[in-house]
């Protein structure tokens, strides 16, 4: 089953480096990973997502714990939760054909943020089932290049991830 | 405040965090360093042959001393050299700390020479690793590397340092912090109240109680407290091969090392338990046997400072993450105020069972080998010759191999930080290194390194060593002519096809070889000769003694878990006899 890892860690230089290399040397799978700093500059927000059974995500959150960079960690599948996830999408654009793309990023309330002769780029957030279907409508046959973020997550309600 | 420059600060934290001896070897990007180094006196340095033998040394000092222990190296080849030895460190927790010259700021990344990236190289074998990018930072850094190394599960840390960082034409003012923080840091220093509650009435319930312990127990210095515990409650006590002398080896209640060279009694008595709790032991593979069939019907205590040791194998029922030493107290506590005792009766009958165990294929009770005499000397009799010789009191350091597991089950540790073996990662090589960082610590100690041909020419090196800091170790090598342990699965695994397991009489003259590093090699072939030369062996006390002693070159370790597949009672008993 699919969880989504929220990590806090030290804006240090290394210190993604640690977290990665602990999933491939435990042989942990990462579908997406995405990072930056956060408004306190010297930490990191970091979310994964990954695949596996209780125990294998027990013992992920306790390695990633053990890490001495990290902070705080949390899988916020436990809980109720948002995620997003920002797409952008170059498509080709002909013709009668732009209208139909357009109609259809209207549709996922995507917004064209590029716009060449025979090309639109579109940018599309939401969760990542939402950008999959984006791609199934627009068909393999437009598509010339995807670029997706990766999922990042928070817990709603009061709950905060923090210092 | 003082002003000193960085490599003078590096050497001065070193001082400031209890450091009394290093282990290194100087190179190009280091030098600044060194020169710090050699205008004090406050750190001893121990110029080693390779820089594998640095860490095995500070390594070993770590574990008979409890001590950090600290490395010094060069970058590249200095720093991978000490690889080997970190992950020795890592994989069985032991406290170290490694400082690494690194090339100059602005040629990291340049395919400069001599450079490797060390905190990406070690990253995988360490606790933490820093690169230290000031001369400013260098002390709290060094501070922060002994503090993450020594608390919490211990482990090793590297601190890489680029050479423009400790040039002595910058000085800055040097401090070494009171206290040391890390928000990102904070290691368990209790147990949980309520499950250590839970644990106590299980074991008061318990009808076929085992106590499992390991190397956490004498990390924590938690062996008194094992210790009375095990008395109080009238448990029956198997070690794991990181945890001998954790319990005392002669004492009634100690029923020998479990796993696949464990005991008949001690893995058939873990087998039948009703509950097992497991101190300081992380079920490794090499206990466990199948996890599957591990232990059926006992629910298991785990105490452990690493919340990852829990349940990563096996699952069990009543963890306590924490210190050893203080749950164990906890534990011991709560039963004394409590009056309440174990099922007394249920243990009677316990007890009768395993000293049946006991009787009929155990280690101790009765010879489970054939007879040494004339040529044929049996490896199993030179240890507990070597036992005999020394009173049971010595330090014992080995390598890895067949020699190794015959020294954990006839050597009888009855005290902790005795026995100095590389137990997960298995390093050969680590004997002969070990033993000097332990003869360093304690210069007066009969300190042997139980050895086997194979293991002592990966670190032979180290006998110059030896001799420059006279460092009078003793050097118990059971020459079975062949990489004996490799051999031994070849035999029972591979229809004795022993690949690339002989050498061909191409083994050194040992006695020769110590001769050249004014030594002195003694060699053994008859049985009737061996106590009296193991005793003019250790007469020989300021003597570096290396002894070639030709052992049974077909002998195999028993009790030999049977694997695939096996529980923990599943055992070879002999080359022809099982469970």
């Amino acid at each position: 089953m699919k969880r989504i890892i929220s990590v806090l860690m030290e804006n240090e230089p290394g210190a993604l480096s640690r977290v990665v290399g602990l999933f491939a040397q435990r042989g942990y799978n990462i579908d997406t990973l995405t990072v930056a700093p956060t408004e306190d500059n010297t930490l990191s927000r970091l979310t994964l997502t990954t695949q596996g059974n209780d125990q294998v995500i027990e013992q992920i959150t306790k390695q990633l714990h053990k890490l001495i960079d990290v902070v705080k960690v949390n899988d916020l599948t436990n809980g109720s939760h948002l995620e997003r996830e920002l797409m952008l999408i170059k498509v080709r654009a002909k013709g009668e054909e732009r209208a139909e793309i357009q109609r259809c990023a209207d549709i996922f309330r995507g917004q064209i943020v590029d716009v060449g002769a025979g090309v639109y780029t579109i940018q599309l957030v939401g969760d990542s089932t939402k950008l999959d279907a984006f791609i199934d409508a627009l068909g393999d046959t437009r598509i010339l290049e995807v670029v997706r973020s990766g999922i990042s997550g928070i817990a709603r309600g009061e709950k905060s991830m923090r210092l | 405040m003082e002003l000193l420059s960085g490599g003078e600060i590096t050497i001065r934290a070193l001082a400031d965090a209890g450091v009394k001896h290093i282990w290194g070897y100087p190179g190009g990007a280091a030098l600044h360093i060194y020169d710090a180094l050699f205008q004090q006196s406050d750190v001893k340095h121990i110029l080693v042959r390779h820089e594998q033998a640095a860490t095995h040394a500070a390594d070993a000092y770590a574990r008979a001393t409890g001590e950090v222990g600290a490395v010094l190296v060069t970058s590249g080849p200095g720093a991978t050299n000490a690889v080997t030895g970190i992950a020795t460190a890592y994989m069985d927790s032991i406290p170290m700390v490694v400082i690494s010259g690194q090339v100059p700021l602005e040629k990291i990344g340049g395919d400069a020479f001599q450079e490797t990236d060390m905190v990406g190289v070690s990253r995988p074998v360490v606790k933490h690793s820093f690169m230290v990018k000031r001369a400013e930072d260098i002390a709290e850094t060094i501070a922060k590397a002994f503090h993450i190394a020594s608390t919490g599960r211990p482990g090793p840390v590297v601190v890489d340092i680029p050479k423009d960082v400790v040039t002595p034409n910058y000085k800055v003012p040097y401090q070494f912090p009171e206290n040391v923080r890390i928000r990102s840091y904070q290691p368990t220093s209790k147990g949980h109240a309520g499950q250590i509650k839970r644990a106590v009435k299980e074991l008061l319930k318990a009808k076929r109680p085992v106590i499992y312990s390991g190397g956490g127990v004498i990390l924590a210095n938690a062996s008194k407290q094992l210790t009375e515990l095990a008395r109080l409650l009238n448990a029956p006590v198997t070690n794991t091969l990181m945890g001998l002398g954790a319990y005392p080896g002669t004492d009634q209640q100690f029923i020998g090392m479990l796993g696949m060279h464990g005991t008949f009694e001690a893995n058939t008595a873990m087998h039948h338990a009703d509950l097992i709790l497991a101190v300081g032991v992380r079920f490794d593979d090499r206990v466990t046997n199948t996890p599957d069939k591990f232990c059926p019907h006992a629910k298991i205590v785990h105490i452990d400072i690493d919340p990852t040791s829990i349940s990563k194998t096996v699952r069990v029922d009543i963890p306590i993450v924490g210190p050893c030493d203080v749950i164990l107290q906890d534990m011991l506590d709560q039963l004394t105020a409590g009056g309440e005792r174990p099922d007394g009766e249920a243990l009677a009958e316990w007890w009768q069972q395993i000293n049946g165990w006991r009787e009929r294929h155990g280690l101790y009770t009765a010879p489970r080998h054939e007879p040494s005499e004339g040529s044929l000397i049996k490896p199993q009799d030179v240890i507990k010759t070597l036992y005999k010789v020394t009173g049971g009191d010595a330090y014992i350091t080995s390598d890895v191999g067949q020699h190794q597991m015959f020294a954990a089950q006839y050597y009888l540790f009855d005290q902790p930080r005795r026995w100095i073996n590389s137990g997960g990662l298995g390093t050969m090589g680590f004997g002969l290194p070990a033993a000097m960082g332990v003869q360093m610590a304690y210069r007066d100690a009969t300190v042997a390194c139980v050895t086997g041909e194979g293991s002592i020419q990966m670190c032979i090196q180290e006998l110059s060593t030896c001799t420059q800091y006279n460092l009078p170790v003793k050097i118990i090598n059971l020459n079975n002519q062949a990489l004996g342990m490799v051999r031994q699965w070849q035999d029972m695994q591979y229809n004795s096809r022993y690949s690339e397991t002989l050498y061909e009489d191409s083994l050194p003259d040992f006695a020769k070889l110590m001769g050249a590093y004014g030594h002195v090699g003694m060699e053994v072939t008859r049985y009737e000769d061996l106590e009296q030369k193991m005793e003019e062996c250790f007469s020989l006390r300021d003597r570096v003694v290396f002894m070639d002693i030709y052992v049974d070159r077909s002998e195999h370790v028993y009790p030999m878990h049977v694997a695939p597949n096996g529980s923990m009672r599943d055992m070879w008993l002999s080359k022809t006899e099982r469970t």
